[in-house]
């Protein structure tokens, strides 16, 4: 198993941990305040020293990775589920004007400025958690479809799937029994990626406001908050970027790891 | 050559136009009268009426998107709601900020991912290609408006070595601008160094093992001479694509370190035409940086089918 996958994964875990356990613990309330405690630096009661409103910000870190987890997970879901049937149905008709249309739909979505129209989304439909899914997946589509489009052609010319076009299989069942689960470790290794770029994309959105509403905590927003707090109490902006850098960094530790595990063919290393 | 561009120009125009209809139609789904929006809550109907009229709100929606085309074509971009400004005068100004911000940034990254990749490929699997490695996880990691933060903390407010925000202006002299423009350059180049370094570095090591590079150490030349006379050259094809990409990023992709450094460029302008659904300024703009992103892609494949036979034959 290769290093990188270790610590990677070690990090990831940590941070679902928190998340996990935020759902039935949090070592402080976050929702009430305490404004004589506030801007308090780390110490024993808060680990992590407390926000402008006296809040616990461990506590916060906790419940805003579940945001953050919960978000990128959902857009790549989306991103997945959508750009993968697209991909091997293109990949399945090579050359067609089905192969062509898809394919210069995803040309056209990466012309767009994602942030852009992420923000464009987020700011007509509502500033909300499930509208910065929507935002952030629509731009995993192409990725998932580009990638397993190739994934899949480069399978199609195999002998075992002559076999099975020989044997009759319609293009739809060979895709289903034979590309998918061929092309499932590639997914996989790019569904961490895209997870970690999830995870910077919800960040960015809900720091300037465009992500989860109040009161559920999310990094980005602390990040905002801590905007103007930053030369007084500098902690209250360190701990919600770290938090960010280690989990981005142990999602793509992992996906790395995972890449090079998976398919020790590539373990030459390519970026 | 001439078929395979004349093949690339058609695809480039349908895409324009497919573009166009699809930020025409989320524009319009918008809900919300621009024409109620200017007039406020009290406004007459017939005031109302007469304001859509004028602003040609009561024509079928074809009419209007052709309208909105020709105009563009004409270099026409519409007239902003809240700032009652022609879009094209308002993206002249902000470009002076955005483009120079981004050219600055594009510098840096370059600066810093060259040597970097080539170092790390020179001493590939060792602790120098390790530790440039890792800084660039470290690197694409990182949120550059947090970084853009720090930077702002420790060169702006403790060491007071610059701004930490705002741009007076290119008329305030060279030197003052570009001091403005410098964190939000560093924030910016980051993650877009980490990210060349290591296309650089892949791209190296892909050259290192071709047979060009074995010809030139079988003719004596040392590894770092066979890598610095003859690789770095041929690796440079995917970094310029990705420098290409990374400049229309990074001229729209500044739009929350425009709004950290509280810089007029291009992404605050569409941030604060989205705030105060002035969607016609949205709608150009985005629609220019679409057209920018489109036609540099355009560029740099048709280059690459000009110097490279090969690539012409479809993909």
């Amino acid at each position: 198993m290769p290093r990188s996958f270790l610590i990677g994964t070690v990090l990831t875990a940590l941070f679902v941990g928190m998340a996990a356990i935020s759902l039935i613990w949090t070592p402080h309330d976050i929702e009430s305040l305490d404004i004589p405690n506030k801007l308090k630096p780390p110490s024993g009661a808060n680990w992590l020293g407390t926000d402008q409103f006296g809040r616990d910000i461990l506590s916060m870190i906790m419940e805003g990775a579940r945001t953050s987890i919960a978000v990128a997970l959902l857009a790549v879901g989306i991103g997945m589920a959508l750009g993968v049937p697209l991909g091997l149905w293109a990949a399945a008709r090579k050359g067609s004007l089905l192969d062509e249309l898809i394919m210069r739909g995803n040309d056209l979505i990466f012309a767009f400025p994602s942030l852009v129209i992420a923000i464009l989304i987020t700011a007509i439909f509502g500033a909300s958690a499930v509208n910065a899914i929507i935002a952030i997946g629509i731009f995993n589509i192409p990725v998932f479809a580009r990638l397993s489009r190739s994934g899949a052609l480069s399978l199609w010319e195999r002998d075992f799937i002559l076999a099975a076009r020989v044997s009759g299989k319609s293009a739809f069942r060979i895709s289903w029994e034979h590309i998918l689960p061929n092309i499932l470790n590639l997914m996989i290794v790019q569904g961490t990626i895209q997870f970690s770029l999830g995870i910077l994309a919800e960040a960015a959105l809900s720091y300037i406001g465009l992500g989860a509403q109040p009161p559920t905590a999310s990094w980005g927003r602390m990040l905002a908050d801590a905007q103007t707090l930053v030369a007084i109490a500098p902690h209250t902006a360190l701990v919600p970027g770290l938090a960010i850098v280690f989990m981005v960094l142990g999602l793509n530790l992992m996906g790395d790891g995972l890449r090079d595990w998976l398919d020790p063919r590539l373990r030459v290393e390519r970026a | 050559m001439l078929r395979y561009a004349l093949k690339r120009l058609l695809s480039l125009v349908v895409s324009l136009i497919v573009a166009s209809i699809v930020i025409f139609a989320v524009i319009e789904v918008i809900p919300g009268d621009p024409a109620a929006l200017i007039l406020g809550v009290n406004a007459r109907p017939d005031t109302l009426a007469a304001l859509r009229t004028e602003m040609g709100l009561d024509q079928p929606l074809p009419l209007r998107y052709a309208d909105w085309v020709w105009g563009m074509l004409r270099g026409d971009f519409g007239t902003s709601i809240t700032y009652k400004t022609p879009v094209a005068e308002m993206v002249a100004d902000r470009i002076w900020v955005s483009l120079p911000l981004a050219i600055y940034a594009l510098c840096l990254s370059t600066l810093i991912a060259f040597p970097a990749g080539i170092y790390a490929a020179a001493r590939r699997g060792r602790a120098g290609d390790l530790g440039v490695m890792g800084a660039t996880q470290l690197g694409v990691a990182v949120p550059n408006f947090w970084f853009a933060m720090i930077l702002v903390l420790i060169f702006a407010i403790n060491l007071r070595w610059f701004p930490s925000g705002g741009f007076p202006g290119w008329d305030e002299g060279f030197w003052k601008a570009m001091k403005a423009l410098t964190l939000p350059a560093i924030a910016l180049a980051l993650p877009q160094a980490a990210i060349l370094a290591r296309v650089m570095r892949s791209s190296l090591l892909d050259m290192l093992d071709e047979d060009f590079i074995r010809t030139a150490r079988a003719k004596g030349l040392s590894r770092r001479q066979a890598l610095w006379r003859h690789a770095v050259r041929n690796a440079l094809i995917p970094v310029l694509t990705i420098i290409g990409l990374q400049f229309a990023f990074l001229l729209a992709g500044g739009i929350i370190i425009e709004q950290v450094f509280f810089l007029p460029g291009l992404g605050r302008l569409i941030f604060q035409a989205i705030s105060a659904r002035d969607l016609i300024v949205v709608e150009s703009v985005v629609m220019l940086l679409v057209f920018v992103v489109i036609v540099v892609n355009f560029a740099v494949d048709l280059a690459y089918a000009a110097v490279d036979p090969r690539l012409r034959t479809g993909r």
